[in-house]
C-alpha cells in the first residue's frame, strides 16, 4: 500500500495506528532510488511525533516523506517484519545478506598474515609435502641460464651508465626469478604489459642481447626508433608492449587486451606486472575491479620488493600487502615467495590455466627484495642500511637458490657455470660495442609515427628543423644523419 | 533542413539531468526582439530562418543563400531525416556492421543506451561484450580501450560528459597519444574517444567543460568537432576508420538537431573545414554550437549589408589551414567565435596559426570572441553571459569592417 504525500489528519492517524502495532522494528536500510522503494519503518517515538498535532510540520513532513517509499514487493516486506530472529536474510541489490544483531567490525589487520607459497628452501632443496609443477631439465636449464644472462646484462649496462655511455639504466637484481620463471610459465601468445623491471620476460621470449643494447644505446636499429629512454623496451613480435614510464597505467591496458582476447576467443591471456608502489595508483584498483566484472583473463603480477624508490611498504599501504586486495575486488589471489623460481613457475602455470579456462583474473603477489637501487638516478644507501641490502643479496639470492636445486639434480655444474658466465659476458660486451658504433636514428624519425602519416604542420616543422641544422651545423650533433 | 527543437526536447534526451530544466525558457540564442516565434529553423546550408507562430512564410532572402555545392547540400538526393544523436548512432552502427573489431565502451552505453541515447539498441544487436558497460573509472576504461586498440580492436570510448575525461587525461596524454611513437610504430592505437561537452543549460561548472582546450596540445591525437547530423555521422565514421587516436567532440545542446542526410554511405574528412556560407567581407571561423550563434548573427549582418563568410572549422587538431587560408586571402578580416575560454582555447591557437601563416593578408587584427576565464555559473542569466551571443558577433564584425 503506497502512502501518499497528503498530510491529512486521517492518514496520520492511520499511520500512527499501524506503527503502534509494531513497536520495536529494526530499521532496515533505506534505498531511495525510484525503482527500489523500501519501507522505512518508524519506531515508536517517531510515530508519536507524527500523531502529535503540535509537532513541527517540517519535522512531520520529513518523517512523512521517509514513510512515503514503500517496498513494491509486499510479501517480502512482510517476511522481514515478522521474522525477528537472527537468521533473517534480505535480498539486497547485489544479493542476499544475512543480518546479525551483534555489531562486529571486520578487523583492519588479520590475526595471521596470508601465507606465502614456497617449494624450495633457502638452500635450494625441495620442501617436503610441497605440491609443485614439474619442471624438466631443458626448461630448468634455460630458466637458469636466462637468469644469469639477465644478471650479467644488468651488471654491464649499469656499469656503462656509470661510465657515461648510456644516460639511464635500471636493474632487476634480486628479482631475476620473478622475471624468468613467470615468463617460462606463459606462452608466446600471452600479451605482456610490463612496468619496467621485467626485461627478463622479453629475454625469455627471444629478444637478443643486441636488441637490448640497441635500445639502451639508442641507435638506428632500435625498434623504438630512439624515442624512449633506456630500458623502455617494446616488441610486438614478442607480444611485449612498449614500456611506458607512467606507473600502473599498463594495468587497464592489460584488461583491455584481455577483453580483446576474450572477444576473439583466443587461447591466451594478458599478463601485467607492477610493484608495491604501483598498487597504490588508482589504475590498479579500477583495473582489478574491471577485470573481475568483465571476467577477463588477466594475470596481475605484483613484485612486492619492499621499496618504491625510497618509500618502504609500511608507508605505502597498511593492508597485509597486496594479496588481500584481490578478494576486495572479487579476484582470486595467491602470495608467492618471489625468490623461489619453482614456486613462481607453479603459481603462474596454474593461474594461466584458470585465467583462460575459467575466464577470470588472478592476482599473484610475489614477495621479494629490490637489491639494487631504484635506478641509476638513485642511491638507496641514503634511505636503507647497507646491512639490509647485503643480507638480501647474499642470503636470499634467487639465482643461487635455483642453482643449488638444478645442481642437486645434476643438471648443472660449476664448470658449466663459469663457462656460461664468461661466454654471455663476451657476447654482451660485443653487443655493446656494436650498438655504440652503430648509426644514430635519423632526424626524420622525430616526425614519423606521431600519426600514421605526417600532417602538414609536422612537414613544416621538419623542414624548419632541417633548415636550422643546415645553417648552424656546429650546434647540432654531427653523428645524427640528416 | 536542420531544426533546433528547443531546450525542452534537447534536455529530455538526457535522462540523467534534472527535469526542472524542462521548464526553462528556450530561446536564449534569439535577441529580445526575436522572441516571438516558437522555434528557430536552421537550414543545412547554413541559412537561419525565424519561423513565426502564425505566418507560414519563410523569410528566405534574409540570408542570401549562394548556390552551395558544399558537402552539406543534400537537396538533390531523397535521403532520410534524423536527429544528430541518431546520425551518430547510424554512423556507429554502420561501422560496427562493417568491421567486427569495432566495439564501444563507456558508462551506461549498453542496456541503458547511453546517457544521450547514441548507443541505444546497439547492445541488444551486438551483445553486451561489444557494447560494454564499464564501472565508473574513466582513466581506467580509457586505458582499457588503449590496451584493446593495441591488441587489434577498434574501440570507441564514450565519456558520459567530456568533463569526466579529465580523469582520463593521463591515459590520453601519456599513452594514447604517445605509444605509437614511443614503440617505434610497432603498436597502433586506432581508438575513438567521444562524448558531449560544452556549455549546456544550467548544468553547472563541472558539466560545462570545453576539453578541446586542454587536449589540443597532446601530440599524436586528432580532434574533430561535429555540428550537424550530416557531419556527425560522417566524422564518426571517419574517426572509426582512422588509424590514429581521434577525439570527437559533440555538444550537449546539439543532439536534437534535425536534418535530412543521404541514404548512401558517406564519410567526411577528418582534416577538412566546412564552408557554411561563402562571403566576401569577413571570415568567421567557428565550430560546434557557436556555428548556430554565428549563423544567427549572419542573418542580422546580411540585413545590415555585410557579406560574412562562415567556416565551421570542424578539425580542431590539425587546423585546415588550406581552407582557412584561402578565405583569409579573400576577405582579409578574421573573426573567431568559440565557446572555449579566452586563455589557451582553440581560438587562441587559431589566432596564432593564422597570424603566423597569413599575416600579410590581414587588414585588421584578428578578433577572437570566447567565453570568459570563469567557471560556468549555474544561474541561467549568468550562464548566458559567459557564452558568446549573436549580438556580440554582430558588433565584432562591424568593428572589423570599419
Amino acid at each position: 500500500m503506497a502512502l501518499c504525500m497528503r498530510k491529512s489528519p486521517k492518514l496520520i492517524n492511520h499511520l500512527k495506528y499501524r506503527m503502534g502495532l509494531f513497536d520495536m522494528i529494526t530499521p532496515s536500510s533505506w534505498n531511495s532510488t525510484s525503482s527500489h522503494h523500501q519501507e522505512f519503518p518508524v519506531t515508536a517515538p517517531i510515530a508519536h511525533t507524527l500523531g502529535n498535532p503540535d509537532a513541527d510540520l517540517s519535522v512531520k513532513a520529513t518523517l512523512f516523506s521517509a514513510c512515503r517509499f514503500k517496498s513494491t514487493k509486499p510479501e517480502k516486506q512482510l517476511n522481514s517484519l515478522n521474522d525477528a530472529d537472527d537468521n533473517k536474510v534480505l535480498d539486497f541489490p547485489g544479493g542476499k545478506v544475512r543480518f546479525s544483531p551483534k555489531m562486529t567490525f571486520i578487523s583492519e589487520s588479520p590475526e595471521e598474515r596470508t601465507q606465502c607459497y614456497r617449494v624450495l628452501d633457502d638452500n635450494g632443496q625441495l620442501i617436503l609435502g610441497s605440491n609443485l609443477v614439474q619442471v624438466g631439465k631443458e626448461l630448468a636449464v634455460k630458466m637458469y641460464t636466462d637468469m644469469i644472462t639477465l644478471q650479467t646484462m644488468d651488471t654491464l649496462f649499469y656499469e656503462a651508465q656509470r661510465q657515461g655511455r648510456i644516460s639511464f639504466y635500471l636493474t632487476t637484481i634480486g628479482e631475476e626469478a620473478i622475471n624468468i620463471a613467470t615468463a617460462a610459465a606463459l606462452t608466446a601468445d600471452d600479451h605482456v604489459f610490463p612496468q619496467y623491471r621485467e626485461p627478463g620476460v622479453l629475454l625469455w621470449r627471444g629478444f637478443t642481447l643486441q636488441e637490448f643494447a640497441n635500445q639502451c644505446f639508442v641507435n638506428k636499429a632500435d625498434h623504438g626508433k630512439g624515442r624512449q629512454m633506456p630500458i623502455h623496451y617494446g616488441s610486438n613480435k614478442h607480444n611485449y608492449f612498449t614500456v611506458s614510464s607512467t606507473i600502473a597505467t599498463q594495468l587497464p591496458h592489460a584488461v583491455g587486451a584481455a577483453y580483446a582476447l576474450k572477444m576473439d576467443r583466443k587461447d591466451a591471456c594478458a599478463v601485467t606486472y607492477f610493484g608495491d608502489g604501483g598498487s597504490s595508483e588508482g589504475d590498479f584498483h579500477a583495473a582489478l575491479n574491471f577485470a573481475a566484472v568483465l571476467e577477463a583473463p588477466v594475470i596481475f603480477i605484483c613484485r612486492n620488493n619492499g621499496w618504491a624508490i625510497s618509500t618502504p611498504t609500511s608507508d605505502q599501504f597498511r593492508s597485509d600487502g597486496v594479496v588481500v586486495r584481490g578478494s576486495a575486488y572479487g579476484v582470486r589471489s595467491i602470495r608467492v615467495d618471489g625468490n623461489d623460481a619453482l614456486a613462481i613457475y607453479g603459481a603462474v602455470h596454474a593461474a594461466h590455466k584458470m585465467a583462460i579456462t575459467e575466464h577470470r583474473p588472478i592476482l599473484i603477489e610475489a614477495l621479494t627484495y629490490r637489491v639494487g637501487h631504484h635506478s641509476t638516478s638513485d642511491d638507496s644507501t641514503k634511505y636503507r642500511s647497507v646491512d639490509e641490502i647485503e643480507w638480501w643479496k647474499l642470503a636470499q639470492d634467487p639465482v643461487t637458490r635455483f642453482r643449488k636445486w638444478i645442481e642437486s639434480k645434476d643438471w648443472w655444474s660449476s664448470e658449466a657455470e663459469s663457462e656460461f658466465r664468461s661466454s654471455v659476458r663476451q657476447q654482451l660486451l660485443h653487443a655493446i660495442q656494436v650498438a655504440e658504433k652503430a648509426e644514430k636514428p635519423p632526424v626524420a624519425d622525430i616526425f614519423t609515427d606521431v600519426y600514421d602519416a605526417p600532417p602538414s604542420n609536422l612537414h613544416e616543422q621538419e623542414k624548419l628543423l632541417r633548415e636550422t641544422i643546415r645553417r648552424h651545423p656546429r650546434d647540432y650533433p654531427s653523428d645524427v644523419p640528416a | 533542413m536542420a531544426t533546433i527543437v528547443g531546450a525542452a526536447t534537447a534536455l529530455s534526451a538526457s535522462k540523467s539531468f534534472d527535469s526542472r530544466k524542462l521548464h526553462l525558457p528556450s530561446r536564449r540564442s534569439l535577441s529580445v526582439s526575436e522572441r516571438k516565434g516558437s522555434f528557430l529553423v536552421v537550414r543545412s546550408d547554413g541559412s537561419v530562418v525565424h519561423k513565426a507562430h502564425r505566418a507560414q512564410i519563410l523569410i528566405t532572402n534574409a540570408v542570401a543563400t549562394k548556390a552551395d555545392s558544399s558537402a552539406a547540400s543534400t537537396a538533390s538526393k531523397p535521403g532520410h531525416e534524423l536527429l544528430l544523436f541518431e546520425a551518430l548512432r547510424e554512423g556507429l552502427e554502420e561501422e560496427m556492421d562493417r568491421d567486427p573489431t569495432v566495439c564501444v565502451m563507456g558508462e551506461d552505453v549498453g542496456h541503458y543506451g547511453g546517457s544521450y541515447k547514441v548507443t541505444k539498441g546497439l547492445a541488444t544487436k551486438y551483445g553486451d561484450l561489444r557494447v560494454l558497460d564499464t564501472p565508473i573509472a574513466e582513466n581506467s576504461f580509457t586505458g582499457m580501450g588503449i590496451g584493446a586498440a593495441m591488441t587489434g580492436l577498434r574501440p570507441i570510448v564514450e565519456g558520459m560528459n567530456m568533463g569526466f575525461l579529465l580523469l582520463a587525461f593521463n591515459q590520453i596524454s601519456n599513452n594514447c597519444g604517445m605509444l605509437h611513437y614511443t614503440s617505434g610504430g610497432q603498436f597502433k592505437i586506432p581508438i575513438v574517444i567521444r562524448g558531449p561537452g560544452g556549455v549546456g543549460r544550467q548544468l553547472g561548472a563541472e558539466h560545462s567543460q570545453r576539453l578541446e582546450s586542454y587536449f589540443q596540445s597532446i601530440p599524436g591525437i586528432q580532434m574533430v568537432a561535429c555540428s550537424t547530423p550530416y557531419n556527425a555521422k560522417g566524422l564518426m565514421k571517419a574517426a572509426i576508420r582512422s588509424e590514429n587516436p581521434v577525439i570527437l567532440f559533440e555538444h550537449v545542446l546539439l543532439y536534437n538537431l534535425k536534418e535530412r542526410i543521404p541514404d548512401e554511405e558517406y564519410v567526411c574528412s577528418l582534416e577538412e573545414a566546412e564552408m557554411v556560407r561563402p562571403g566576401e567581407h569577413v571570415t568567421i571561423l567557428t565550430y560546434s554550437r557557436m556555428r548556430y550563434h554565428v549563423m544567427q548573427a549572419a542573418k542580422t549582418l546580411v540585413n545590415k549589408g555585410y557579406d560574412p563568410e562562415v567556416i565551421d572549422i570542424r578539425s580542431l587538431k590539425p587546423f585546415d589551414l588550406h581552407t582557412i587560408g584561402n578565405s583569409v586571402k579573400k576577405t582579409h578580416r578574421v573573426l573567431i567565435v568559440e565557446e572555449c575560454m579566452r586563455t589557451g582555447g582553440i581560438g587562441a591557437s587559431l589566432t596564432a596559426a593564422i597570424t603566423e601563416n597569413f599575416n600579410d593578408y590581414l587588414d585588421a587584427p584578428i578578433i577572437c570572441l570566447s567565453s570568459q576565464d570563469v567557471p560556468t555559473p549555474y544561474a541561467g542569466t549568468l550562464e548566458e553571459w559567459t557564452v558568446v551571443q549573436p549580438a556580440q558577433i554582430v558588433t565584432a564584425v562591424e568593428q572589423l569592417c570599419q
